[in-house]
C-alpha cells in the first residue's frame, strides 16, 4: 500500500498545531511575567533585554513540552506501526490517520513524539542532578574555602582528584551494567544524597538554635521528607509506593553528580575565601556567632549572584553529559527516547535517511542554548547591581 | 619557581598514583572480570571454566600485588602451564617473560592488550600519533578564530559587532560534538556532498576531504568558550588608563588595539586554551568514534567496550597525564607571561 504525505506547508501547521497547550502556558506566564515584571526582582530584570527574553522563552517551551508531552504527542514514544518504517517527514500512518510529522525511525516509531517524550527524561534528570551537585558542592566548599588549612587541602585533592578524570572514562567506569551487581552505584548515592538532608537540617539549626518552636517543625519536616525520599531513591524501599528510580537511571544520576559536584565545590570555595574577608563577616564573628551560621546564612546569601548563573550553565552542561551518555549508550534503556539514544541511532544511518537525526539534535541544542542565553543575561544583570 | 613546579610535580605524580589505584580497581570488579573471561573464551563455556582461566592468568591474586605489578614495583610472576606443569607466558601473544621479572609501568611495559592480541605500547602510541594530528589541525583551526572573534567583539563593547558575535558564540558552546557532527554530516556530506562523513581512510593519509568534518566538529564547541573569554579579557583592557593615554596621543584606533592592547589581552586566553584540553579529550572520543578515526578516543572506546584491562589503564594513564600537564603548564605559562606575577 501506498503511504500518503501531506505537504510541508501541512507539516509545519500540523507541529504548531500540536504544541497548543505549550502556547497557551506560555502566553500566560509570559504575560504574567511582563505585567509584574517590577515585582519580580532578578527574574523581571531578564524581560529588559532580548537575549533574557529568548533564554526564559526557550526554557519555559521545553518545561512545557516536558509537562505536557502525553498532550502534545500523537503516539506511544515505544509503539511501533511497521507500515511507517523509515517513512519520510509528513507520512500519515493509515490506521489512526494521524501524521507521523517528523517521519518514522528504522524501528517505525514516531519521531516526532520521541522527541516530545524525550524532554521529560532531560528535564527530570539535569535539573535534580545539578541540584545535587550544588548541594554537595556547596556542603563541602563553604568549610573549605571558610576554615581552610588541612580540610582545604584534603578536599582540593579529592575534587581536582575527580576533574583530572576525563569525564568520558569516568562515564565508561561508573556507568556500565556490571557495576550495578557491585553496591558501589549505591553507596555513592547513599553518600550524595545524605548531603541536602545535612545541609537542611544545620541550615535550620544554626538560625533558629534558640526558637525551639520555629525549629523542631522546620527540622521534623526535613528529616522526615528527606528520609522518606532517601529510603526511596537508596534503598528502593518507600513505604508508599510513590518514590521510585530505575537502578540504571539512579546509576547515571550518581556519575552525572560525582561529575559535576568537585566543580561547584571549586566555584564554592572560591567565592566563600573572598567574601570571608568582608565587614559584615568580622562582624558577625564579633557578635559571636557560630561558624556554619556565619557560613550558611552570612555567605552562602552573598555568593548567590555567581551561583544561580553557574547552576544554569551546569544544567546545560549536564543536558550534554546526559546526550554524551545516550551517544554512547550508556546506562539508559536502548529503547529510551531521550535525545542522546536518539541522536546515536540516527547518525548510523545518516546515509540513507537524515530526517530521524535532525529533531532531536535541534532540540538538545535548543534546550542548551536556551540556558545559556539564560545565564548571560542573568550574568549581565546581577553586574548592574 | 623552580621549588613551585616540582611541588606541582609531586602532587601530579600522587594524583596520577591514586587515579589509577582507582582505574584498576574500577576495571577489576567481579562483572567486569567475568565479562572479558567470557570474551576471551570459547563461546559457552561453564561457569568453572571461566572461573578457572581467570586463575590460570593470574587475574585471582591479590588486588594490591597485581596493581604493583601493573606499576612495576613487585616481579610479574609467570603463569603455570596446567598441561605441562612448567612456567608458560601469560599471553604469548604479546611476548610475556617466563621468568619472574619487574616489567611495569615504571620500566616502561604498559602490558598486554587482550582485545587486539598485541603489547599495549603497539596499538596506544600510534593511535596517539594519529590524534595528535587531529588535535594540531583542530588547534590551528579553532586558536585563530576564536581570538579573531573575541578580539573583534571586545574592541568596542555594545556594539552591533559585539553583541552579534557574542550571540554567535553562545550558540556555539551550546552544541556539543555529536550534535554538530551530525548537523555537519547532514549539510556537506549528505546534502551538498562536498566532504566525506567517515574519516576511516584518513589513516592512510589525510586530505581535505576526509579531514575537514572531524576538525571542523571538533574546532566549534571550543571556539564559543575561548572567544567569550577573549572577548571579556578584551573588555577589561580597553577600559584601562593606557589605552586612553595611547588614544589621546593621537594614535589610530587600530594601531592602538594592535600594539598596547593585544599583548596584555591575550594573556587570559592562554590558559584558557591549555585548560580546553581535557574539554578536547572528551570530544576527540566522539569525533573518533562517529567519523570513524583510528586514534587515541577510538581506542579508548574499544577498550573499555571489550574490558580490556591493560589498555585501558594506559588510556586512562595518558589521558590523567595529559590533563595534569595542560594544568601545569597553563600555571607555569601564566606566570611567565604576566609580568606582575613574573616579578613577585
Amino acid at each position: 500500500m501506498q503511504t500518503e504525505y501531506i505537504n510541508a506547508f501541512g507539516i509545519i501547521i500540523g507541529v504548531l498545531w500540536r504544541f497548543w497547550p505549550v502556547w497557551i502556558a506560555l502566553i500566560l506566564v509570559m504575560g504574567a511575567s511582563f505585567t509584574y515584571k517590577k515585582r519580580l526582582g532578578l527574574y523581571g530584570q531578564l524581560f529588559d533585554s532580548g537575549v533574557g527574553i529568548a533564554g526564559v522563552f526557550i526554557c519555559l517551551f521545553w518545561l512545557f513540552t516536558a509537562i505536557f508531552a502525553s498532550t502534545i504527542s500523537p503516539f506511544d514514544p515505544l509503539a511501533q506501526v511497521s507500515v511507517m518504517k523509515d517513512t519520510l517527514p509528513g507520512a500519515i500512518e493509515p490506521a489512526s490517520k494521524l501524521v507521523y510529522y517528523f517521519g518514522g525511525d528504522k524501528l517505525a516509531r514516531d519521531v516526532f513524539s520521541r522527541m516530545v517524550y524525550g524532554s521529560q527524561i532531560v528535564l527530570i534528570i539535569a535539573p535534580a542532578a545539578t541540584g545535587f551537585a550544588l548541594m554537595v558542592g556547596i556542603t563541602l566548599g563553604l568549610p573549605a574555602g571558610y576554615y581552610g588549612g588541612k580540610i582545604d587541602t584534603i578536599l582540593s585533592f579529592l575534587a581536582n582528584l575527580v576533574l583530572a578524570f576525563p569525564v568520558i572514562l569516568l562515564f565508561y567506569l561508573l556507568v556500565t551494567p556490571g557495576i550495578m551487581d557491585t553496591p558501589i552505584p549505591y553507596a555513592m548515592a547513599g553518600l550524595f544524597f545524605l548531603f541536602p538532608i545535612i545541609f537542611f537540617s544545620v541550615l535550620f539549626w544554626t538560625r533558629f538554635k534558640n526558637r525551639p518552636d520555629r525549629l523542631y517543625i522546620l527540622l521534623g519536616i526535613t528529616l522526615i521528607l528527606g528520609g522518606w525520599i532517601y529510603v526511596g531513591l537508596v534503598f528502593d524501599k518507600d513505604p508508599l509506593h510513590i518514590v521510585h528510580i530505575d537502578p540504571n537511571q539512579l546509576n547515571i544520576f550518581v556519575a552525572v553528580v560525582f561529575a559535576s559536584s568537585p566543580g561547584v565545590f571549586r566555584i564554592v570555595r572560591g567565592l566563600t575565601m573572598d567574601i570571608k574577608t568582608r565587614d559584615y563577616v568580622a562582624a558577625a564573628q564579633t557578635r559571636g556567632e557560630s561558624p556554619w551560621y556565619i557560613m550558611l546564612w552570612e555567605i552562602l546569601p552573598n555568593a548567590r549572584g555567581p551561583l544561580i548563573v553557574d547552576a544554569c550553565l551546569r544544567i546545560g552542561y549536564t543536558t550534554i553529559l546526559l546526550g554524551t551518555l545516550g551517544y554512547f549508550g550508556l546506562g539508559l534503556a536502548p529503547e529510551s527516547p531521550d535525545w542522546g539514544t536518539a541522536i546515536k541511532d540516527a547518525s548510523r544511518l545518516l546515509r540513507s535517511f537524515i530526517h530521524p537525526a535532525l529533531p532531536p539534535t535541534i532540540a538538545l541544542m535548543s534546550f542548551v542554548l536556551g540556558l545559556n542565553l539564560l545565564a548571560d543575561s542573568l550574568r549581565e544583570q546581577s553586574m548592574k547591581d | 619557581m623552580l621549588s613551585f613546579i616540582l611541588r606541582r610535580l609531586g602532587t601530579m605524580a600522587l594524583t596520577m598514583l591514586c587515579l589509577t589505584l582507582i582505574v584498576f580497581f574500577l576495571i577489576n570488579l567481579g562483572p567486569n572480570l567475568k565479562k572479558l573471561a567470557i570474551s576471551q573464551t570459547e563461546m559457552h563455556t561453564s561457569a568453572e571454566d571461566l572461573e578457572n582461566w581467570l586463575v590460570e592468568h593470574g587475574y585471582r591474586q591479590n588486588f594490591f600485588v597485581r596493581y604493583g605489578q601493573w606499576l612495576g614495583v613487585l616481579p610479574k610472576q609467570p603463569i603455570t602451564d596446567p598441561a605441562t606443569g612448567k612456567p608458560a607466558q601469560r599471553f604469548s601473544f604479546c611476548n610475556d617473560p617466563v621468568e619472574p621479572k619487574f616489567s611495569g609501568v615504571l620500566q616502561g611495559d604498559f602490558g598486554c592488550s587482550t582485545k587486539f592480541k598485541t603489547t599495549v605500547a603497539s596499538k596506544l602510541f600510534p593511535a596517539l600519533g594519529a590524534t595528535g594530528l587531529l588535535m594540531f589541525w583542530v588547534l590551528a583551526v579553532m586558536v585563530p578564530i576564536s581570538l579573531l572573534i573575541g578580539i573583534l567583539a571586545g574592541m568596542r563593547e555594545g556594539s552591533r559587532t559585539d553583541r552579534t558575535l557574542s550571540v554567535a558564540s553562545i550558540a556555539s558552546t551550546a552544541t556539543p560534538e555529536y550534535v554538530s557532527g551530525v548537523i555537519f554530516t547532514v549539510i556537506f556530506a549528505s546534502w551538498l556532498g562536498w566532504l566525506n562523513g567517515s574519516a576511516a581512510s584518513a589513516s592512510q593519509g589525510i586530505t581535505f576531504y576526509n579531514f575537514t568534518l572531524p576538525v571542523m566538529t571538533l574546532a566549534i564547541y571550543g571556539i564559543g568558550y575561548i572567544a567569550r573569554m577573549t572577548r571579556a579579557s578584551m573588555v577589561e583592557v580597553m577600559t584601562q588608563q593606557y589605552i586612553r593615554t595611547a588614544r589621546l596621543k593621537g594614535l589610530s584606533f587600530g594601531s592602538v588595539v594592535v600594539k598596547h592592547a593585544l599583548r596584555n589581552a591575550l594573556i587570559a586566553p592562554f590558559t584558557v586554551i591549555m585548560l580546553q584540553f581535557p574539554w578536547l579529550l572528551t570530544g576527540v572520543v566522539i569525533v573518533e568514534v562517529m567519523f570513524r578515526y583510528q586514534g587515541f578516543g577510538y581506542t579508548l572506546v574499544e577498550a573499555a567496550g571489550n574490558n580490556d584491562i591493560d589498555l585501558l589503564l594506559g588510556c586512562s594513564l595518558v589521558s590523567v597525564f595529559i590533563v595534569l600537564i595542560t594544568q601545569l603548564i597553563s600555571d607555569v605559562g601564566y606566570a611567565f607571561l604576566n609580568p606582575r606575577i613574573r616579578v613577585q
